[in-house]
């Protein structure tokens, strides 16, 4: 079940990315496409227990740092993902969380999300002007949130399916 | 309610209720666990930004894109054809209006070419005289873009769809029919990622066309309009507005010579740096990046056609 379980939510993340460097660049506004990783990890954190999701986080963020044409300093990715599965993981209440509730999870993690990346190549050296940066930001929350109602309640189903804590059977 | 504290052995109901009971300890996500997660993020991050270009990391880099290289060229193969849809649907008066403008630039250009026989022929002369035999002939693997990086990674490179198997190594010189596009940074056995010359690590050696001054061509990565800033090494020398701007190309440098990049749009001289920055216009158009050619030295073994330097594929 555990592998199982772990397998599906790599292949998560393997479609999320591919589709979010081959398919989304086509409707990208400025080359700011919708961070599918990023949807999947708070979808992950948002239904499984806290320490899968960290490190499903963390795969994420690998994944986007390495897959090609990626070229940054690997690891901030990484770094600002698994800030964003703890940070899901701690939003969520005991209760099953309301549309509401994910869209504002989803705009937080979006804009903690890219900031972190930001940050960490403002101190590397790697970004660019604050003002771009803070665009980059606003634009990438924004479609975080457009996409939201299509791609969150199918994963959030999908995790919560394999959830052992859920269904026990 | 005996289900709320019991063992949740009948009906669905109860077991739902006694796995939110528990979702309560499971919610708080363990700082250990964040602690050690973090700490190997930083420890990637050193890795990666002091080893350079030999970092530890590269050889993950490769086996990753070994893996994702395939599937994003699969991927691109399957979207080519959907994203093509909005160009069929254009109105046979626009369709006329781009015939008309396209066959006065084509006459145009037919008299600058008759003309430009002459020149040429003198060019040539001049170019065998100075280049080495071997260095002349320059093929080209052709080759599609599959995967873009965002601009949330504030990094322009693409991944295009021929790598090592193609005869394309590092440091090789990426054009399209309008000019420089990148070079390569690295590649797998079936893909390569280009470094676009709008990214802001991209510095191109440049040449101005009326004049033959060089200067060097930074990328400046902003988001709204691809612009690329030109700085000459003489500060005395004013590059003119319109001035085309060519690679001028080093023996084992990256950028192959002679390959256009931009034309000069603007012009301001810098009190404090007193150098003259120009702000060039490059040809390609990076939005929209599909084919793409890769120089290569002339009889490479390609698992594709390579357009060999005199026009002829092979």
């Amino acid at each position: 079940m555990t592998r199982l379980r772990a397998l599906i939510a790599a292949l998560a993340i393997s479609v999320a990315l591919i589709l979010q460097v081959s398919l989304f660049p086509h409707f990208a506004w400025h080359g700011i496409v919708p961070n599918l990783c990023l949807l999947v990890v708070v979808g992950a954190a948002l239904t499984i227990n806290a320490p899968s999701a960290m490190v499903l986080g963390f795969v994420a963020g690998v994944a986007l740092d390495l897959v090609p044409p990626a070229d940054h300093v690997a690891g901030r990715w990484a770094l600002a993902l698994t800030v964003v599965a703890f940070l899901a993981a701690r939003v969520r209440q005991d209760v099953k969380p309301t549309a509401g509730a994910v869209v504002g999870t989803v705009a937080a993690a979006s804009f903690v999300g890219t900031s972190i990346f930001a940050l960490t190549g403002l101190l590397l050296g790697e970004s660019g002007a604050v003002p771009d940066l803070l665009q980059v930001i606003a634009v990438a929350v924004l479609w975080d949130v457009l996409l939201t109602p299509l791609v969150l309640p199918p994963l959030m189903r999908l995790f919560g399916r394999l959830d052992p804590h859920l269904v026990t059977a | 309610m005996g289900a709320l504290g019991g063992n949740g052995a009948t009906g669905g109901r109860e077991r739902r209720w006694r796995g939110i009971s528990r979702l309560d300890a499971r919610n708080r996500p363990p700082r250990s666990l964040l602690v050690a997660l973090l700490l190997a993020s930083v420890t990637l991050i050193t890795l990666d930004f002091h080893g350079g270009t030999d970092s530890p990391v590269e050889p993950a880099r490769r086996v990753i894109g070994e893996a994702f290289g395939p599937v994003e060229s699969a991927t691109a193969a399957v979207i080519r054809p959907f994203t093509a849809v909005p160009s069929w649907l254009r109105t046979q008066g626009s369709l006329n209006d781009e015939i008309r403008d396209l066959e006065a630039e084509n006459s145009e250009l037919h008299s600058l070419v008759a003309t430009a026989g002459y020149d040429r022929n003198r060019l040539e002369e001049y170019d065998g005289l100075t280049q080495s035999a071997e260095n002349l002939g320059q093929a080209l693997v052709p080759a599609r873009v599959v995967a873009y990086g965002s601009s949330q990674s504030f990094s322009n490179t693409v991944t295009i769809d021929a790598g090592s198997q193609a005869g394309i190594g590092a440091d090789m010189t990426v054009i399209n029919n309008d000019g420089l596009v990148g070079r390569v940074l690295r590649v797998t056995r079936t893909t390569a990622t280009v470094l676009l010359i709008i990214d802001e690590e991209s510095i191109v050696g440049g040449r101005v066309g009326s004049s033959l001054e060089i200067g060097f061509v930074h990328g400046k990565g902003s988001l709204a309009d691809d612009e690329l800033d030109l700085r000459l090494v003489d500060d005395a020398v004013i590059p003119a507005e319109h001035d085309t701007v060519v690679t001028w190309g080093s023996s084992e440098g990256p950028y192959q010579q002679g390959v256009p990049v931009g034309r000069v749009t603007d012009v301001y001289s810098s009190l404090i740096e007193s150098s003259q920055r120009a702000v060039l216009q490059p040809f390609v158009n990076f939005s929209a990046l599909d084919v793409v050619g890769v120089m290569v030295p002339t009889g490479t073994t390609s698992d594709r056609a390579v357009i060999e330097a005199d026009g002829a594929m092979r």
